[in-house]
Formats: structure tokens, C-alpha cells, sequence
């Protein structure tokens, strides 16, 4: 149990990523409504870019912008700076999320002109019907 | 001028994507033409770079010129060369014979349309240039997104089946970042050689298995392996006919592409195989897909999605015959790539000239096709002589390679499956054929059997369709060759 306690605090992190991305997964899977669907699909991709950005941190450390003393640059220590790398990543990975978001509403739009609902098991039926 | 072929292959269907778009606005005429010689470099560069790897090895090339572990590499080897040869020709030809129906279906959005599909193929040569995991990433979502708004340009239900493959496929994307971010964790690098290097040192590891698992969950959602295949069929059927021969072929071939890769040389052969044991549970998939696949595409009622499961089958015989661990079984399931991107590409066109001239394709409107069009109607002969795996035709050698890798690998079940699979396309093809070709279509005709009237598509439709179908035949001649040059190079010598 203790063991389990720490495993939890420790890696707190990952605990929150895993949350949130089973809640975004549940919303793509169980939700009939297609808008909540694509809220649930959009929470999956925060939960992941969340996950890089908590990657890069460290304890302590600050921004990774090289500090100077004004004229003599002091040896760099990597342990004193975030690693940016994963923050750069999921700039694209944004892009990315934002693109697809974009096209999902835009997709639902359409399918609301069509069937003039957005509710799944609505629409199932009308297709069912014709 | 020949070490930056690597970088021309992207980047000039990218600006031509753009190019296109804006022409869109004031020369629509101009569209065409300008993509067709935007592919055009594309495909020369990829052929001149194919026969560059051949000869003298596998190509790096380094983008703005940062050095391999930092910056982005694309590398080129035979593999990738090929798959590259492969999209760049059949797109080409997709474009060529797209003109007629899409001047008919699309005359106000001609511009939207070319853009993305150009955009469309960027994205797939970039998912196969690339040497750098989280690029790869980038460039799959591009393909996809453009493959949504490509798709929901469809009539009727195409904007619900495209949102559904939104989803599974946003899904499936992510999949794929959260494993290279553990990938990432572990390694601290996200160059492909790279990580090949450091995890065979990390065999052992708990969050190397999570990513190998997650990465191959993304990478099977992507490419419709069966329990994961919910959004093919209704996607590809409903998407605009000129679209689904371009996206129909690429997509899926393309993942199963970038599966192989990631698995020989991201994972590696021993890890993969030997020390994860997943290798049996795979292939019992694998059975699963294609027996199921067989089941549903009998099922069906309508040429089209017919063929869509006929795609769910071939992409678990790719997955089976890469799985089964041996050096015939992967070269099996590489040929199989090769050749199934030619084969869907050839069924997907036939259809689409059927649908330029017919109302629909479901069986029952197919009656008296082949006097009507006996051109289209001959491909997509040769095209299910191909999928069935009759001699002559590029799919037989392939399914004979996958063939004596089930057998040296003793898995019955998957040796099973295959065969059939193969009956099963038979009778598939089989109704298809009867219907077309021994029902005479209404009384007139039934009372002068061998009067018919000529209705087949435009040549430029014809032409197209004509030379894929040729390549059926060319590649299953040419398959010894392939096998040496471009597949036994690939393999690690490892894999027996």
C-alpha cells in the first residue's frame, strides 16, 4: 500500500495524463452525441501533448535560454535548463490537434445540414429508414 | 543535382499542393496540367533515386544540414525506395485518369480537390522518406486530415463516415506520439537508426514494451487491421469515386509500410519475434482478420464496398506474412505491399469507370457490363486474377512467398487462411463476373444476342487503367528481380 502511495505521488504526472486521456477515450467511445464525441477526441489528444510537456520538466530547473554574466558566458549545465525539445514537439502536435479539431466540427456541421441532428443513434436510424 | 532528389521528392508536390490551390482561383484549367508536372518530377526523382540505392546503397540526406541524431534525415533504402516509386506512379495515374470525372463531379471545387489530393500524396511520400519518428508523425497526420476533407467531399453519408474515421483515426495518431514519447523517455533521441542502436540495450525494459504495444495499436488502427477496421469500409465506399482510387490504394499500404520499418529496423527482428512472444498472438489476428474480411466481403451486395473488404483481407495477409518471422514470410509480406498497392489501385479505377457510365455498381446494375465496357470490364479481370493469385499476375507470387513462410514457419492456421481466402476471392469475382457477363441487360438485347452498343469511359479514363492492369503482369514477370534487388537487400541477416 505505502509502496503504491509513493508510486502515486512520484509520478503524479503520469497519473494525470492517464485520467485524462481515459476520460477523452470514454467520450469517443460511449457518447452518442457527435459534438461531445469530438470534445472527447480533443481531451485524448491535451491528455498526450500534456504528457510531452511534463516529460521535458526538471527539478529546479528554469527555461532554457542560456544565462550570461554579462560578457563571460559561465559553462552551460543541462541540468539548469528544461529540455525544450518535447515543448517544440507538441508546438506541432498543437497544430496538429487544432487542425483535426477544425476539420471535425466543420465535418459536423455537415452531417447536421444532412440529418438536421447530431445525436448518432438519431442519425442510424434515418439511414436505417431511407 | 542527384543528392537532394530525397528532398525534392516532398518538397515539390508540397509547393505544387499550394500552387494548385491558388490556380484553383482564377485558371482553373490550369490545375491539371500543373499537378500532373509537379508528380511528374516527384515520380522521376524517385526512380532516379530508386536506381541511385540500387546500384550504390542506401541514401541519407540531411535536412538544412544538421547532423543525423539532432536534425530530421530522410533515408532511403530499397524498401522505402520502392514503396516511394509505387506512390508516386500510381498517383500519377490516379491523376491522369481522375480528369474526366472529376471535371463532371467537381467543376466548382476543382481547385480544393487537386490541392488536397496533391497535398494527400506529400503527406504519404513524406511518412515513407522520412528516418526521423516524430516527422513521421507529423506527416501522417497531414495524409489523414487531407484524406477526412477528401473523403467528405463524397456524397450522400460520405461526411458521417468521414467523421468516423476522424475519430478512429485521430486515435490512432495518438497512439503513435504517446509510443514515441516513451520511446523518447527511454532513449532520449527520436532518429529512427538511432533508436535502433539504443534499444538493443533496453531489451529488458518495461516502458520499451508499453511503446511497442501502444505504437502497434496506432499503426493498426491507421491501416483497418481487423478488430481496429470499423471506419474502411463505410469511408472508402462512400468517398467521391475519384478520390477513393487514390486514397484506397495509398493509405493502408503506406501504414503497413511504416509498420514493417519500425518494426525491423526501430524495434528490431529480435525483439519483435523472440523476446516479446506477441509474434503467435498476432498471427492468430491475422487469421481472424482475413477469415472475417472473406465472410464479409461474400456478404456484400455492391462492387465497390465488396472491394473494400477485399482490402481488410490483404492487409492481414501483410500483417500475418510479416509476423510470421521469417525471411520468406517478409519478403512475402513486402512483395504482397508492392503488388497490392497496384492491384486495389487497378480494382479502384475499374470501378470508377463502371460508375462514370452506370448508375451504380451493385450487382445487379454490373448486368451486360462487359459488352457495354469491355476495356474496364478486361482490367478488372486481370485485376481479380491478380487478387485470387493466378500465375501470370503479380499477386500469385507474393501469395506464394507468404505461402512457404506459413509452411516453414508450421502455422497452419495462417497457411489456412490464406487458401481460403484465395477460394473465397474466386466466388467473389465469380458473381461479379457472371452477372456482367452472361445476363444480358433488358429484352432488346436478349433478342439479338450479339448486338451491343459501345459505352465505354473516356480514353483518358481507359489508358490509365489499361497500363496499371499491364503492370499486374509486368510485376509478377519482373518479381524475381524485385525479390533480389529491392526486398533481400532490406531483410537483417538475422531473420532466417
Amino acid at each position: 500500500m505505502e509502496n503504491f502511495l509513493q508510486l502515486l505521488i512520484a509520478k503524479y504526472n503520469y497519473w494525470i495524463y492517464i485520467t485524462l486521456m481515459m476520460i477523452g477515450l470514454f467520450g469517443v467511445i460511449a457518447k452518442n452525441n457527435l459534438v461531445k464525441k469530438i470534445v472527447g477526441m480533443s481531451i485524448f489528444q491535451t491528455a498526450i501533448i500534456l504528457f510531452f510537456v511534463s516529460m521535458g520538466m526538471k527539478k529546479g530547473a528554469t527555461i532554457p535560454i542560456v544565462l550570461h554574466d554579462h560578457g563571460a558566458p559561465s559553462p552551460v549545465q543541462a541540468v539548469d535548463y528544461i529540455n525544450p525539445l518535447p515543448h517544440v514537439l507538441m508546438l506541432t502536435a498543437i497544430v496538429v490537434a487544432v487542425s483535426t479539431l477544425g476539420v471535425a466540427l466543420a465535418l459536423a456541421v455537415k452531417v447536421y445540414k444532412k440529418y438536421g441532428t447530431l445525436e448518432e443513434d438519431e442519425i442510424l436510424e434515418q439511414i436505417r429508414n431511407s | 543535382m542527384t543528392e537532394h532528389l530525397p528532398a525534392l521528392i516532398v518538397v515539390v508536390p508540397l509547393l505544387t499542393s499550394f500552387l494548385v490551390f491558388a490556380l484553383g482561383w482564377f485558371r482553373k484549367d490550369l490545375c491539371f496540367p500543373a499537378g500532373l508536372c509537379g508528380l511528374a518530377v516527384a515520380a522521376s526523382s524517385c526512380i532516379g533515386l530508386l536506381v541511385k540505392v540500387i546500384r550504390w546503397g542506401p541514401v541519407t540526406y540531411k535536412l538544412g544540414g544538421w547532423e543525423a541524431p539532432w536534425g530530421i534525415v530522410y533515408v532511403v533504402d530499397t524498401l522505402n525506395g520502392m514503396v516511394l516509386a509505387a506512390v508516386c506512379l500510381s498517383a500519377s495515374l490516379q491523376w491522369i485518369w481522375s480528369g474526366p470525372s472529376v471535371r463532371r463531379y467537381f467543376h466548382d471545387r476543382l481547385g480544393a480537390l487537386y490541392g488536397l489530393q496533391m497535398l494527400f500524396v506529400t503527406g504519404l511520400l513524406g511518412m515513407t522518406v522520412t528516418g526521423d519518428a516524430f516527422n513521421l508523425y507529423v506527416l501522417l497526420e497531414i495524409a489523414s486530415i487531407t484524406a477526412y476533407a477528401l473523403i467528405a467531399m463524397g456524397p450522400e453519408r460520405a461526411s458521417l463516415s468521414s467523421l468516423n474515421y476522424v475519430f478512429m483515426g485521430t486515435l490512432g495518431a495518438c497512439f503513435y506520439l504517446l509510443g514515441v514519447g516513451y520511446l523518447y523517455i527511454m532513449t532520449g533521441t527520436l532518429n529512427m537508426a538511432d533508436l535502433g542502436s539504443l534499444l538493443t540495450k533496453l531489451h529488458s525494459s518495461g516502458a520499451i514494451q508499453v511503446a511497442f504495444i501502444v505504437i502497434m495499436v496506432g499503426l493498426w488502427l491507421k491501416m483497418a487491421f481487423f478488430p481496429l477496421h470499423g471506419w474502411l469500409p463505410n469511408a472508402y465506399t462512400h468517398a467521391p469515386s475519384p478520390v477513393s482510387g487514390l486514397i484506397a490504394p495509398l493509405m493502408t499500404k503506406v501504414m503497413v509500410y511504416v509498420m514493417i520499418r519500425i518494426n525491423l529496423h526501430v524495434f528490431g527482428p529480435a525483439y519483435c519475434f523472440e523476446k516479446l512472444g506477441l509474434d503467435r498472438a498476432v498471427l492468430w489476428l491475422a487469421v481472424v482478420a482475413i477469415v472475417m474480411g472473406s465472410v464479409m466481403a461474400l456478404a456484400q451486395k455492391d462492387l465497390r464496398r465488396m472491394l473494400t473488404y477485399v482490402i481488410l483481407i490483404e492487409v492481414g495477409y501483410m500483417v500475418g506474412g510479416f509476423w510470421l518471422g521469417n525471411r520468406s514470410g517478409i519478403t512475402g509480406a513486402i512483395l504482397h505491399l508492392l503488388n497490392d498497392v497496384f492491384m486495389t489501385l487497378c480494382a479502384f479505377l475499374a470501378v470508377g469507370n463502371l460508375l462514370y457510365r452506370l448508375p451504380g455498381c451493385t450487382f445487379a446494375e454490373l448486368k451486360g457490363a462487359f459488352s457495354k465496357m469491355p476495356f474496364t470490364m478486361g482490367a478488372l479481370v486481370a485485376t481479380a486474377l491478380s487478387i485470387v493469385g493466378v500465375p501470370p499476375t503479380c499477386g500469385f507470387f507474393s501469395k506464394w512467398y507468404l505461402l512457404l513462410g506459413a509452411l516453414e514457419a508450421g502455422h497452419y492456421g495462417f497457411l489456412g487462411a490464406l487458401i481460403f481466402s484465395s477460394l473465397v476471392s474466386l466466388v467473389l469475382f465469380f458473381r461479379v463476373f457472371e452477372q456482367a457477363f452472361f445476363t444480358l441487360q433488358d429484352h432488346e438485347n436478349a433478342k439479338h444476342p450479339f448486338s451491343f452498343t459501345l459505352q465505354e469511359a473516356p480514353v483518358q479514363m481507359v489508358l490509365p487503367l489499361l497500363i496499371a492492369a499491364a503492370g499486374l503482369v509486368a510485376l509478377g514477370v519482373l518479381s524475381g528481380e524485385i525479390v533480389s534487388g529491392m526486398v533481400e537487400p532490406v531483410i537483417p541477416p538475422t531473420v532466417f
